[in-house]
């Protein structure tokens, strides 16, 4: 099956079923469904992010919350990428509860109806970076159902078959690559372009170090709070 | 209990010597799960699973699992394998026949909840009326529950398969329960000659952070699926999120495939390619099968078997590619209703080519002259029956 930007239609298909086998090694990638060397699937994906209207990248919790030296690293790396991408933008999926009533689109994305923030934000080329294989498979397939979005997938385990780009065992050093990569394919298109950071996001309020308290981590407090009765001397 | 050391996946599985030994199937399944590195069983007794999951607790008192218990009844056993799975730990459990059915529901949520348990599924009669003779008909109960499902032949698979069993679940690609069957007392209450990994060498412990879901522990909340169910609003996201994580689990099992071939050799086992009639069996009807093609090579006949060892996902490709010249296809079964021949003819064209027998059940043994006698009448050849007394 050739895995292309959508609208697909009602009920997408899944392009595992269809006889698309997930890149065979680490060096290989996915380009719409078919394997590649991953220079090849770089230089597409980095195509769309630079020609495409509204190129965003969405990190997820394994990035997010990854108390990890690696998950620092590729953090790192992705801040890194968005900087050489023109327009960029970072919209995080925090986590994979659906948010209802109703979703903040330009807060956030949500693997249960993803397709409301790239319909809203008008997005057509996005990174899924840091999100466990499950919900990315699922954002994967509702964006090529009901939108016309690029999706690109890096992938710390084995990639997706449903993105039209897909890298496998991504991390800081491959995420570093395909950045070089983007640089290269920016300069023969002649987009000129300074590295800088995306916009904050709008839709966040602005942190107070100083008076943040307890109540802020809501029903996720109680991993923050020592028991009753005992006394926290040691932390990490 | 012997000291085990941890080795690598693939070379416990495909590379490591093997010493033979003549046991039940029950004791089989037993002997993979010592060598599995398993952390946690929970089952509740029933005929003829009984014997394997107390060979299981007899792992445990000798210190090989970390943790076993009797649940009060098979809902709550596979209810608590989700739970431990959830929190990180390899699980096994087993059940047979009407245990299965009492715990489908719970099973039949594994899948979804990316549960990466092992099922000892050891067949027998669905009742009623009651009986706790063998008869597979509770596979096909299993079939559209989104595991893996593989079929034991002898007590051989019966091992091979179990071991392989937990390398297939816990793939990243994959993290769907997988249940392998075999027949009760066919196969788990009688010897046959095993090839053992070493005792002393086990699987590297499960990596619950190596998922497609996040594990639940103290710093990540749990993939709350039911607590904020998007399936149960009413609106098109809601069902589509539901649509496409029903594909996820299908997409799943058809990921495990690649590890069928690497672990297991392939889903199917064929003997004779250019045969002019094949039999198509799975788990212990292979066995007769596999008697019924000696005795038409020794009768000259061209006769050959494709023995299925994967049913979920479904070898079609294959079974169409070596069934393509067959002048008839022979699906003996050990149960009523033909869910191998089901799903035979599903994946073939022309598939009036396919003779839905013979088929016991309720006990019966299968004797191998009831497949010969459907390899006479394709081949045309007039036997004369003898009726000894």
């Amino acid at each position: 099956m050739k895995v292309v930007p959508g609208p697909e239609g009602y009920i997408p298909k899944v392009a595992a079923m269809e006889g698309t086998n997930l890149p065979s090694s680490p060096d290989k990638g996915l380009l719409f469904g078919e394997e590649v060397d991953e220079e090849i699937a770089m230089r597409e994906a980095a195509k769309a992010l630079l020609t495409k209207p509204n190129p965003t990248i969405f990190p997820g919790p394994k990035i997010l919350w990854g108390w990890s030296p690696t998950a620092f690293e590729e953090a790192d790396a992705i801040l890194e990428l968005a900087k050489e991408i023109p327009n960029c933008r970072i919209i995080p999926m925090p986590d994979y509860r659906p948010k209802y009533p109703k979703i903040d689109p330009e807060a956030e994305i949500n693997p249960n109806h993803p397709n409301l923030t790239i319909l809203h934000n008008r997005i057509e080329a996005c990174i899924f970076v840091g999100v466990h294989c499950h919900y990315a498979n699922l954002s994967l397939r509702m964006i090529r159902a009901g939108t016309n979005c690029f999706t690109i997938a890096i992938c710390g385990e084995l990639g997706h078959e449903d993105a039209m780009v897909t890298l496998r065992d991504a991390h800081g050093e491959k995420i570093r690559k395909f950045k070089d990569i983007l640089i290269q394919v920016r300069n023969e298109l002649g987009i000129q372009w300074e590295p800088k950071l995306p916009p904050p996001n709008p839709s966040l309020p602005k942190e107070n170090w100083e008076t943040v308290s307890f109540h802020d981590y809501g029903e996720y407090a109680f991993l923050l709070m020592p028991k009753k009765g005992e006394i926290v001397t040691d932390t990490e | 209990m012997p000291e085990q050391k941890v080795v690598d996946t693939d070379y416990l599985l495909l590379e490591a010597p093997r010493e033979r030994k003549f046991i039940t199937g029950a004791q089989a399944m037993a002997e993979a799960i010592k060598r599995a590195n398993v952390d946690m069983a929970i089952a509740y007794p029933i005929t003829p699973q009984s014997e394997v999951m107390h060979l299981v607790g007899d792992l445990w008192a000798q210190g090989y699992l970390k943790d076993y218990y009797r649940a009060e009844e098979e809902y709550g056993a596979f209810s608590a394998i989700a739970g431990a799975a959830r929190g990180g730990v390899r699980v096994f459990t087993a059940t047979s026949g009407p245990g299965l059915l009492r715990g489908l529901e719970a099973i039949a949520s594994w899948p979804g909840h990316r549960i990466p348990a092992v099922l000892g599924v050891l067949t027998r009669v669905v009742n009623a009326p009651l009986s706790i003779q063998p008869d597979n008909i509770e596979i096909s109960y299993l079939l559209n529950c989104g595991a893996v499902v593989l079929h034991a032949e002898n007590q051989q698979d019966t091992f091979d398969f179990t071991l392989a069993a937990f390398a297939i679940a816990e793939q990243v690609d994959v993290y769907v329960p997988v249940a392998v069957a075999t027949e009760g007392f066919f196969v788990t209450h009688a010897k046959g000659y095993v090839d053992l990994t070493p005792e002393d060498m086990k699987l590297p412990p499960r990596n619950p952070y190596k998922a497609p879901v996040p594990p639940t522990d103290n710093e990540i909340p749990p993939a709350r699926i039911q607590r904020d169910a998007p399936v149960q609003k009413s609106n098109f996201m809601s069902y589509l999120i539901h649509a496409v994580w029903q594909q996820e689990v299908w997409a799943s099992t058809t990921r495990a495939m690649k590890y069928i071939y690497k672990y297991l050799g392939g889903p199917i086992e064929v003997i004779n390619p250019d045969a002019e009639v094949f039999v198509v069996a799975s788990g212990c009807a292979a066995a007769q099968a596999r008697e019924a093609v000696r005795y038409s090579q020794l009768e000259g006949l061209n006769v050959g078997l494709v023995k299925v060892k994967a049913i979920r996902p479904f070898p079609e490709k294959e079974i169409r590619e070596v069934l393509k010249n067959a002048k008839g296809i022979v699906i003996p079964e050990h149960n009523i209703t033909g869910w191998l021949a089901k799903e035979v003819k599903a994946a073939i064209p022309n598939n009036d080519r396919v003779v839905g027998g013979p088929r016991v059940y309720g006990g019966m043994t299968l004797p191998t002259e009831l497949i010969m006698d459907e390899i006479y009448k394709i081949l045309g050849v007039k036997k004369e029956r003898k009726v000894l007394v």
